[in-house]
């Protein structure tokens, strides 16, 4: 398979991120290129999905510097990287559960929405087509994702491997250029992360989509990353292409303990 | 060969493009095919189906598809490859369908012995199988696939998008604008219009040739029988390697003129059934069976009300409503029930099974329970009962409207001709029979005996009333070692009819006394365990719960309590059963594709357990190799209980 990988599309310059006086994140740069799996690995408590929160605006880090498509980034907020087509999905599960699977897909459109308040509760003007138009998406993610038997099925009903398809759903409906994927296959059995593992990599191919992964399943990482970053206790202890990051000697220690 | 007479009428539309044709012309806009596409029902008028299945045949011819070339179809009911199936029959090819969800070596088989050179199949998946076993296949030119998803990487040069293929044969249809015309008036009604692989419960599967002559005789005959128009709409989610589909998707929606629908996924017939509501609806009895289960598990959810109601109003419709539906007469009183019961139970019954238009509902491929065939009568829907084989198009006897009964597949259909031969086997001759089986003149002339009749394998009788009844598998049917007659299949039947039981495997030949194995139904003991807050985790746990055994223990009373009043039948009580601790599955061999129980096979795997069955032990351990979807294997392992069930004594025939 051979796939383009682009420029660096998002640059992080000497991280730092603290909670009082916890040290979440310290000193970390990486970046990631347009249309690579870069897959961010460690043990618990490592500051995983902190690094997720910093590149999607939830923390503001007090050090460091943050580049996205060369500009410099300054205060940002969730909602402004939905604007800058950044889409992430959740550890814990994050959908409407008295909602359709279709309603909560069509919340990931809602930053494509142009239409106002009163024109959708009067269901008149530019209202009427624009909820045509982005169906037909929600519908192409549907098909893409393989649940349409359970299209109009409340999502609290469903199993969980499901619900994690469904927040990928919601994801991709925002049509992101990027997408930050906080272990999207943590509690699922073999089936469904082979499945997931398959959708990750379709949305990847097929849009060209940047991805940015956190998963514990070392399998995984290894088998579907383009490059992996590596840290612990908040610092970055490796960094590189999937073989050499499994040969680090850094990495293998604070995974198995000094010794081996 | 159907009579001249039959020809006439015909106006020299003998083959399936001939009438596909013919449809364009004379009903250009009538809705010919339906596909769900991104939620949205996507419609394909017969003038537009007519154009692609042009362009589909200029396509192949351009590729190098000849007259008599095989061309496998593999996947889900999708309209292009049913089109694909009249593209080839343009031709004079055969289209060969085979089974979707088989893996790629059980394709191998059929793949090598039809000689396929082009095969159509539905996406990535079914293309990843046939490059698995590509190197087995040397004849294999070309293969064809409909949805282009997750293709981009694969750029071998015999890898065709249908849409290219189209493409391709529009531009030829322009460059040799009388081609295809020339091709469907070479087409001869003797020419063979498909060819169907016999599931193989015994031996390695046979290619059964049917003609466009016998296809459309059997169309013909179910038509007449139904009185069957043009603006009816059936769905078609069955296999379509499967006879039964061929006849009702392909050759009586050509014949007929009437609307196929293709459902969006395998998981979503349920809802698509509701959205289409068909007017001619198929399925085989598990189907149907399944429904009234989730039914009947929504009604325990429901409140007092609906409750009493919805019961009240069964038993009206048990009372009366089958009669009503035969035309029968009925008590005023009654009626007037059951009209109420129809406005506020049956009817919406019946929309939310997705019947509320259906004109007429056939199962077939296994026996139907008594009850079951009673419920769906009763509440309005004209479901009947046909008999035939893949030999015989599925053809070969119907159950006329006013004359159902529940026991019977009824009367010979038009043009049929059966006789029972001297063993019991039922015998049948008409228009509809096979012309061979490919590459197999021993086997074709073993099937069909000097007088032209067809050998069905099945053991059965007629009635006084001219309908025939079918006991079980000829072949099946023995004898317990005091000389009673033992057919397996009938006591497997009565035992599946109770929405618990899923699959049961009965044993006895040659031996004092039936035994039996069960395979428990995981929706309704499950919903029937947790009713009962009894604690399981999987099948193996819930079928090992002592609760579950003394369950069954009951319904294998029940059928003992009804065998004894049967006179042929009374000595094959079941004496004594256990419950497998893993479902019976395809992928393990234990049953055919059309998930019929593969006997013989099941009787060597489990020799322990039928051991153990007759030697009287009371527990039994056992391991078995499980094939999971991906290949993978694992063990599961179970103590399986041996349950004794109560027998009744036979009561002494009266002098």
């Amino acid at each position: 398979m051979s796939k383009k990988i682009g420029d660096v599309i998002l640059d992080l310059q000497n991280i730092s991120l603290r909670f009082g006086g916890v040290k979440a994140l310290t000193d970390i740069s990486f970046d990631v290129r347009e249309h690579e799996i870069r897959s961010i690995i460690g043990p618990n408590g490592a500051g995983k999905s902190s690094m997720l929160n910093v590149i999607n605006g939830v923390y503001h880090p007090q050090d460091g510097k943050i580049f996205w498509h060369g500009q410099e980034r300054r205060k940002m907020e969730p909602h402004m990287a939905a604007q800058q087509n950044i889409a992430r999905t959740f550890q814990n599960i994050a959908l409407f559960k008295g909602m359709s699977v279709l309603d909560n897909i069509m919340t990931g459109r809602i930053t494509k929405m142009k239409s106002n308040f009163i024109e959708h509760a009067l269901w008149f003007g530019r209202a009427k087509n624009e909820e045509l138009e982005h169906r037909r998406k929600v519908e192409e993610v549907i098909d893409f994702l393989e649940i349409q038997h359970i299209r109009k099925t409340p999502v609290g009903r469903l199993p969980y491997g499901l619900q994690k398809r469904v927040e990928l759903g919601r994801a991709l409906a925002a049509e992101p250029s990027m997408l930050l994927l906080d272990e999207p296959m943590a509690g699922m059995n073999v089936e469904e992360k082979q499945d997931m593992c398959r959708f990750i990599l379709d949305v990847n191919d097929q849009f060209g989509t940047t991805i940015v992964l956190i998963e514990h399943d070392m399998g995984v990482v290894m088998d579907i990353s383009d490059r992996v970053v590596v840290l612990d206790y908040g610092k970055k202890i490796g960094d590189g292409l999937p073989d050499d990051v499994k040969n680090n000697e850094d990495v293998i220690r604070a995974y198995l303990g000094a010794g081996h | 060969m159907p009579t001249q007479a039959n020809y006439a009428a015909l106006d020299g539309l003998h083959t399936f493009p001939r009438l596909l044709f013919n449809h364009a012309r004379t009903r250009p806009n009538a809705p010919a095919m339906r596909e769900k596409y991104l939620g949205i029902w996507q419609t394909w008028s017969w003038s537009e189906v007519a154009e692609r299945v042009r362009a589909l045949a200029c396509g192949l011819s351009e590729l190098g598809f000849k007259r008599g070339d095989n061309l496998a179809i593999i996947g889900d009911n999708r309209p292009h490859l049913y089109m694909m199936m009249a593209a080839a029959q343009c031709l004079g090819g055969v289209p060969v369908p085979l089974y979707q969800d088989a893996v790629a070596a059980e394709m191998l088989f059929v793949l090598q012995d039809a000689e396929i050179r082009f095969a159509i199949v539905e996406d990535q998946e079914q293309v990843d199988k046939l490059l698995e076993v590509r190197d087995q296949l040397p004849a294999l030119a070309h293969i064809v696939y409909d949805d282009p998803r997750g293709m981009r990487h694969y750029n071998q040069p015999f890898l065709h998008d249908i849409h290219e293929l189209m493409e391709m044969g529009r531009i030829h249809d322009r460059n040799h604008p009388g081609f295809i015309n020339d091709e469907v008036e070479k087409g001869h009604y003797d020419d063979t219009s498909v060819m169907l692989y016999t599931s193989g419960t015994t031996g390695k599967p046979k290619g059964v040739c049917q003609t466009h002559a016998a296809f459309i005789a059997a169309a013909q005959g179910g038509v007449q029988v139904d009185r069957m128009g043009a603006n009816g709409d059936i769905l078609s989610y069955l296999p379509m390697a499967w006879v039964g589909d061929h006849l009702f998707s392909y050759a009586q929606a050509l014949v007929a003129g009437f609307t196929i629908n293709c459902p969006e996924s395998g998981d979503t017939v349920m809802s698509d059934l509701r959205e289409i509501g068909p007017t001619y609806y198929f399925a085989p009895p598990r189907v149907f069976e399944s429904l009234l289960t989730s039914v009947m598990i929504r009604m325990e959810d429901a409140g007092k009300l609906k409750y009493k109601l919805f019961h009240h109003f069964m038993d009206v419709a048990k009372r009366c409503g089958a009669d009503i539906l035969d035309g029968k007469s009925v008590s005023l009183g009654d009626r007037f029930q059951y009209w109420l019961g129809n406005l506020i139970v049956y009817g919406p019954l019946r929309n939310v099974l997705g019947m509320s238009r259906i004109r007429v509902a056939y199962t077939a491929g296994a026996a139907i329970g008594p009850d079951l065939f009673k419920f769906y009568r009763s509440i309005g829907i004209n479901l009947k009962q046909f008999y035939g084989q893949t030999e015989t198009c599925a053809y070969v006897c119907m159950q006329p409207n006013g004359e159902i009964k529940f026991d019977s597949v009824g009367r010979p259909a038009p043009g049929v001709d059966i006789k029972i031969a001297d063993n019991g086997e039922v015998l049948v001759k008409g228009p509809m029979l096979l012309k061979e089986y490919y590459k197999r003149p021993d086997a074709t002339a073993e099937s069909i005996n000097g007088d032209g009749y067809f050998l069905t394998g099945d053991a059965g009788f007629l009635d006084e009333d001219g309908h025939l009844k079918i006991i079980d598998r000829a072949k099946d049917v023995g004898k317990l070692s005091n000389g009673a007659m033992f057919a397996p299949n009938y006591i497997e039947n009565k035992l599946k009819f109770f929405q618990y039981v899923k699959e049961a495997v009965c044993f006895g030949a040659n031996r004092e006394q039936v035994c039996t194995f069960i395979n428990i139904d995981m929706g309704a003991v499950g919903n029937w365990a947790e009713r009962r807050g009894i604690a399981y985790a999987g099948y193996t746990d819930l079928a090992c719960k002592p609760e579950v055994l003394e369950l069954l223990r009951e319904c294998i009373e029940q059928v003992n309590a009804d065998l004894v009043h049967d006179t042929m039948m009374a000595d094959s009580q079941v004496h004594r059963f256990l419950v497998l601790h893993k479902e019976l599955d395809p992928d393990d061999d234990e049953l055919t594709r059309t998930r019929k129980v593969r006997r013989n096979f099941v009787a060597e795997k489990y020799k322990v357990l039928i051991d153990a069955l007759y030697e009287g032990k009371a527990n039994q351990f056992i391991e078995t190799e499980v094939k999971f979807e991906d290949g993978r294997r694992g063990k599961v392992s179970a103590d399986l209980k041996i349950v004794d069930a109560k027998t009744f004594p036979i009561a002494k025939k009266a002098a």
